[in-house]
């Protein structure tokens, strides 16, 4: 039968890697976003009053109860309403760390919240100024204390930046996607792409209980 | 913005997204369920440390936590489907869902087996207790207590993972609103609406375990 599939060769080997890369390139995108706008609001958390806290908690924790894939869907289609469509990257970029630093602000306000304010008066009447106590003592002991936890969400951002593929982005679970609908051969393909991602998360959540048992002694 | 909102639609197809909704509650509880017995084995067999079974263990709880659940949900419904397993969207979403939750669930049973010092055996021992009772009034009541909190944000993961059910066209609360959606082209009333009410979940099953725990282990955690 002269068919309409081609079987899996090597030739498509390059197709999977620009999956995993594009896998790899918005993982480090909205995890480096997320971290950075993480710490910030994390901070402001730390320091401000109830009732910011409670209005920033408020609009965080819309990110965290609604799906991944719903929040992409809204974004996607309200830009695209609106007029001005953004590229699948742009716009899965934005939502992935958006939905990260609302997990990483949670964390990060924990570990300044760790950082015992008795520290921070010793640190003052040592002479330093409010700046320097934040960067010299609440930052590194803080962020210290928080690391494998902020590993355990970067972890799970990977994981999730599977489903920016449902707005077009060419990720390595769409890749593999078309792959399977051109070779039909899901079960060979599927556990290649597992293979992939185990390789990518797996040796980092080795580190983060490393890290954290290192951490417990 | 020149986009019209139209939200008649959406309240008139509101039954449906309730009946979606319904479903992801039905699919997340189940998934709960059986991955907690699982769980459970899993748990013990990879405390054993009996060869053969270790293994399988290790391998079932690293495998579920270090591959997306999309993939997972892809293995169950086209990965199996090429051996001749053909499961619907349903079975093949509880089926992700549940290997996850095992893998989860495994390391935070473990975790919180672990962390009861071995002492409060002996001593329960030395109080005149038979094995059965040590675990019935001493261990399991103060591990049940860690791993409550960890037990609840499985839980409500589960419901907004469910959520992917879109992508196999399960009739779960966003495979619903995307069938809905598609008829009627209000993408953004339907999708909204739709995140509301995963919202308004997720705060109720909240809010309900708070109320659980208060009563449960009443304030002491």
């Amino acid at each position: 039968m002269g068919s309409l599939f081609t079987p899996l060769s090597w030739n498509d080997t390059g197709f999977i890697l620009t999956g995993v890369w594009n896998t790899v390139i918005i993982s480090v995108v909205a995890i480096g976003f997320g971290t950075l706008l993480g710490v910030i609001v994390g901070f402001i958390r730390a320091e401000s009053n109830r009732l910011v806290n409670t209005l920033l908690g408020g609009i965080l924790d819309i990110f965290r109860s609604v799906p991944l894939i719903i929040q992409l869907i809204l974004f996607s289609t309200y830009i695209g309403a609106i007029g001005h469509p953004l590229e699948p990257f742009v716009a899965g970029s934005i939502v992935l760390s958006l939905y990260s630093m609302a997990f990483m602000s949670e964390v990060f306000r924990s570990g300044f919240e760790s950082v015992h304010k008795s520290m921070q008066i010793a640190a003052r009447s040592l002479g330093m100024s409010y700046w320097q106590t934040i960067f010299y003592i609440r930052l590194p002991i803080g962020l210290r204390a928080v690391f494998p936890s902020w590993l355990g969400v970067a972890l799970s951002v990977i994981k999730d930046s599977a489903l920016v593929s449902v707005i077009g982005y060419m990720e390595l679970l769409r890749t593999s996607d078309q792959l399977i609908s051109r070779t039909q051969q899901p079960l060979e393909i599927l556990i290649g792409v597992g293979i992939f991602y185990f390789i990518i998360s797996y040796p980092l959540s080795l580190y983060g209980r490393y890290v954290e048992r290192k951490m417990a002694l | 913005m020149d986009y019209q909102f139209h939200w008649n639609i959406v309240f008139q197809k509101m039954p449906e997204m309730l009946q979606g909704a319904f479903v992801t509650l039905h699919v997340s509880v189940l998934s709960m369920l059986i991955g907690i017995v699982i769980a459970v084995l899993l748990a013990i067999v990879k405390m054993n440390h009996s060869k053969p079974f270790c293994y399988v263990a290790i391998g079932w709880i690293e495998i579920a936590r270090n591959t997306p659940a999309l993939f997972q949900i892809y293995m169950a419904y086209f990965g199996l489907g090429a051996l001749g397993i053909h499961l619907s969207p349903y079975v093949a979403v509880l089926s992700a869902l549940i290997f996850i939750n095992a893998g989860y669930l495994a390391e935070t049973f473990r975790g919180g087996f672990m962390s009861i010092p071995k002492t409060q055996y002996s001593a329960s021992k030395s109080l005149g207790m038979n094995s059965f009772q040590v675990y019935r009034y001493i261990i399991l009541p103060q591990m049940f207590r860690r791993i409550y909190h960890p037990m609840t944000n499985q839980f409500v993961w589960s419901i907004l993972m469910s959520s992917l059910g879109i992508l196999v066209g399960m009739g779960e609360l966003s495979g619903e609103t995307q069938r809905l959606q598609s008829l009627s082209f209000r993408t953004l009333e339907f999708f909204i609406v739709a995140a509301v009410m995963y919202f308004i979940i997720t705060k109720l099953v909240l809010f309900s375990s708070s109320l659980i725990s208060r009563k449960l282990f009443r304030g002491e955690i």
